[in-house]
């Protein structure tokens, strides 16, 4: 008993508790930090609840009458849109996937340079995107539809790029043994491996895309974000909300599409 | 140890009566229970899987909800118990499962001390600053466990075995005025079964309470209990010494005689 | 099969987006001058974009450290395992509505509400968070081991103690990979919510736009290409680090 009673426990060793009380801290710090300079204006946030309630009464009801004459068709562009950005996705980022892998490219220089291309495409928010491609080719679906592209290349290449660098040797090298010229060798031996694979990915970006094709037209790149725009600067907040419900309805469709299809084939 | 030396040795008989569990409408597993445990040493519970032992055991210290009955315990009952009641009796009844049940990212010691986690306040136990009578206690569990030096191994490391040991030190951390177990050896070898049954038959009697244990193994019954009850579909079919439990009562608790020859 | 299908519909969908070869070449032909204005790109006014580029930071710390706490209790709500249908129902179809909508619609709603700045979108990003971390860490309750859980309460523990000691442990570390994954994500959205006036770079890279400054554009894009590339590096490296 007194022999126990010299024992001490302490849940973590004091390097261990060192590096955890420096982890809180950098927290804290950085929250203070935020706090401290983002400009919080006090008369703002205690007026946010009765804004949001006026709003939301404004909403209230949605503008039904809406829906066929504006709405409609600009979804229909939407989904145009994320469906037609994500092939162009795939068609572009199969190549800089295969590049990216390690074990299919075996040289450096080309893996990172083509990591940095997806690393590029992916952190330039697609919104981002949508503005530099109405520059380039004018308002409409096409800056739009170029938009998710280029935002989905790096999101696609890099995934797969990790797929195929998962994909097991065996088949690879009787293939390569056997004399089989490098197109028959990615064609034969890693394409059947990612197959699946890929096709989840394509799914599940194109889920994502439909969300933010959504929201394109906020900047001109057209789809459903325009008749959005439109509406919110004309402060129709009953269309507002018809369009938010919509965008609402298609998101949880798209999601049940996705899942029941990612069901069916893998 | 610091047990069953109190001036007055509380009763620490437990009497179940007319106890019935459905879990479905009209289907029970436990059908009518009526069986008053010795106030220490170990009483087995034996039968075929399915038949409400686990059931049973689940009863005593409200894990399960019984439909009917009642269960006598330190002058409670804790059938009718809810909420904070159940709770605080719960802390008197220790409990060994049959998978270990650890948490398995934890610690030995913060394993063990979990036991005290009815008595210590929450924000104690979330900031591990357990009082230090109940390290000292922890550790001397431990020891007696013969799991000293791993108190700060984490339970996934253990050996199936160790993980029993630990278990055993949890549930008497709470000194416990019962000790349930829920067949403790099912998931362990024959060796460590004995020395398992051996722990928790030693440190009950050291401590001055009575076991109530559900077992598979006729044998290990008969040698550690000092009393055997059989169950079959629901019901208590025998009950006495292990030295009274005959071929023709086996061949009633489980059916079929072949396996007996 | 599937190819030749995609690629039928592409051409369908080309022709009724009026995307036409035509307009193609007007675009690269614009492309170019378009690339060659941003080319050099220009620092000069690198005080308003290091400002903007702290702004988004800030939003995405504010917005993860409030995020991260509301999901904490949301996601245990959500838990069809711990809590009966009536709590964990309501909890998930508020889940469901905070990540139903984009970060930016969300972002222009809470303009209107609160103004122009900042806190718009910290609010626009914490509704985002909560949507996304606590439907994961619903499903990582939903996924522990209920037996760890019994034991706990059959040691007569109140019902924090049992959250603490049964439920957490099993979850923490894949909750921290949701954080730091959230984080990430946090950054990449603070940069854009600007664009409709919730703060940070995106607001400065919409200004420069506006006034066809584009080799200040190219600045801050790689500004922010820099930061992500930066931030995902990081983020990998704690979450491997927590495995």
């Amino acid at each position: 008993m007194s022999a126990a009673l010299d024992r001490e426990w302490t849940r973590f060793t004091p390097a261990e508790r060192m590096a955890r009380f420096a982890v809180y801290l950098a927290c804290v710090v950085a929250i203070v930090w935020s706090i401290r300079t983002i400009e919080i204006i006090p008369e703002f946030l205690y007026d946010a609840p009765e804004q949001m309630a006026d709003l939301l009464t404004r909403m209230w009801p949605p503008d039904v009458e809406y829906y066929p004459t504006d709405i409609h068709s600009a979804l229909v562009e939407t989904l145009h849109i994320a469906t037609l950005g994500t092939i162009l996705t795939l068609v572009a980022a199969v190549p800089l996937g295969v590049l990216a892998a390690r074990n299919i490219v075996p040289w450096w220089p080309v893996n990172s340079a083509a990591q940095l291309l997806l690393v590029a495409s992916r952190s330039v928010n697609s919104l981002v995107w949508a503005l530099l491609f109405v520059a380039v080719f004018g308002p409409g679906a096409l800056a739009g539809t170029m938009a998710i592209a280029a935002r989905s290349i790096g999101f696609v290449g890099k995934l797969l790029a990790e797929a195929l660098e998962e994909t097991h040797n065996g088949p690879i090298e009787a293939l390569r043994a056997a004399g089989a010229p490098w197109g028959a060798i990615l064609l034969k031996g890693y394409w059947p491996q990612v197959q699946p694979a890929f096709w989840g990915i394509a799914l599940f970006r194109w889920d994502i895309n439909v969300r933010e094709s959504a929201i394109l037209g906020l900047v001109g790149a057209g789809g459903i974000g325009v008749a959005l725009d439109d509406a919110i600067n004309y402060f129709y907040w009953d269309r507002v909300a018809m369009v938010l419900v919509t965008v609402f309805a298609v998101v949880v469709i798209a999601e049940i599409l996705v899942t029941q299809i990612r069901k069916r084939i893998i | 140890m610091t047990e069953a030396t109190n001036a007055a040795t509380p009763d620490r008989t437990l009497a179940v009566r007319g106890l019935v569990k459905e879990y479905v409408r009209g289907k029970p597993v436990l059908r009518g229970i009526d069986i008053a445990f010795a106030p220490r040493g170990m009483t087995a519970i034996i039968g075929p899987s399915g038949t409400g032992k686990s059931t049973l055991i689940r009863c005593i210290n409200g894990l399960v909800r019984p439909t009917s009955g009642e269960i006598h315990f330190m002058g409670l009952d804790l059938a009718k118990l809810r909420g904070r009641d159940l709770r605080l009796a719960r802390r008197r009844v220790g409990m060994v499962f049959q998978e270990y049940n650890l948490v398995e990212r934890l610690t030995v010691m913060e394993n063990a001390l979990s036991g005290r986690l009815g008595y210590v306040p929450v924000w104690r136990a979330f900031l591990r600053k357990y009082p230090a009578e109940d390290v000292a206690r922890a550790f001397e569990l431990l020891d007696a466990v013969g799991l000293g030096d791993f108190a700060h191994r984490r339970a996934d490391a253990l050996s199936g075995g160790q993980r029993q040991r630990v278990g055993i030190a949890r549930a008497l951390m709470q000194n416990p005025d019962l000790l349930l177990a829920d067949e403790p050896t099912s998931s362990l070898d024959p060796k460590t079964s004995v020395e398992i049954m051996e722990l928790m038959d030693g440190l009950a009697a050291k401590a001055g309470i009575p076991v109530v244990v559900n077992i598979h193994n006729v044998e290990l019954a008969k040698r550690f209990a000092v009393r055997v009850i059989g169950m079959t579909g629901g019901r208590v079919v025998f009950d006495g010494k292990p030295d009274a439990l005959e071929p023709k009562h086996l061949s009633e608790i489980y059916g079929g005689e072949s396996w007996l020859t | 099969m599937a190819f030749a299908g995609l690629a039928v519909y592409a051409l369908y969908a080309a022709s009724t987006l009026d995307i036409t070869w035509a307009r193609l070449l007007v675009g690269l032909d614009e492309g170019s001058k378009f690339l060659g204005r941003m080319v050099p790109p220009n620092f000069q006014r690198w005080e308003l974009l290091v400002e903007g580029m702290v702004e988004s930071i800030q939003i995405a710390v504010l917005a993860s450290a409030v995020g991260l706490v509301l999901s904490l209790p949301v996601g245990l709500l959500a838990a069809r395992n711990l809590m009966p249908a009536w709590v964990s129902g309501p909890a998930r179809l508020f889940v469901a509505l905070c990540r139903s909508l984009h970060p930016v619609i969300v972002a222009i709603l809470f303009v209107k509400a609160i103004g122009f700045g900042a806190m718009a979108g910290v609010m626009a990003l914490v509704v985002a968070s909560v949507g996304f971390v606590s439907k994961l860490f619903a499903e990582a309750i939903e996924e522990i081991s209920l037996k760890q859980v019994e034991a706990v309460r059959a040691t007569g523990a109140p019902f924090f103690s049992v959250l603490f000691y049964g439920v957490l442990p099993q979850v923490l570390s894949r909750f921290v990979g949701f954080a730091v994954y959230q984080l990430d994500s946090n950054l990449r959205n603070s940069t854009m919510v600007g664009i409709v006036g919730a703060g940070g770079i995106g607001g400065t890279l919409f200004a420069a736009f506006k006034r066809f400054d584009y080799d200040f554009v190219a600045a801050i894009l790689i500004a922010i290409v820099a930061l992500i590339f930066v931030s995902e590096l990081i983020s990998g490296r704690v979450r491997k680090a927590f495995q």
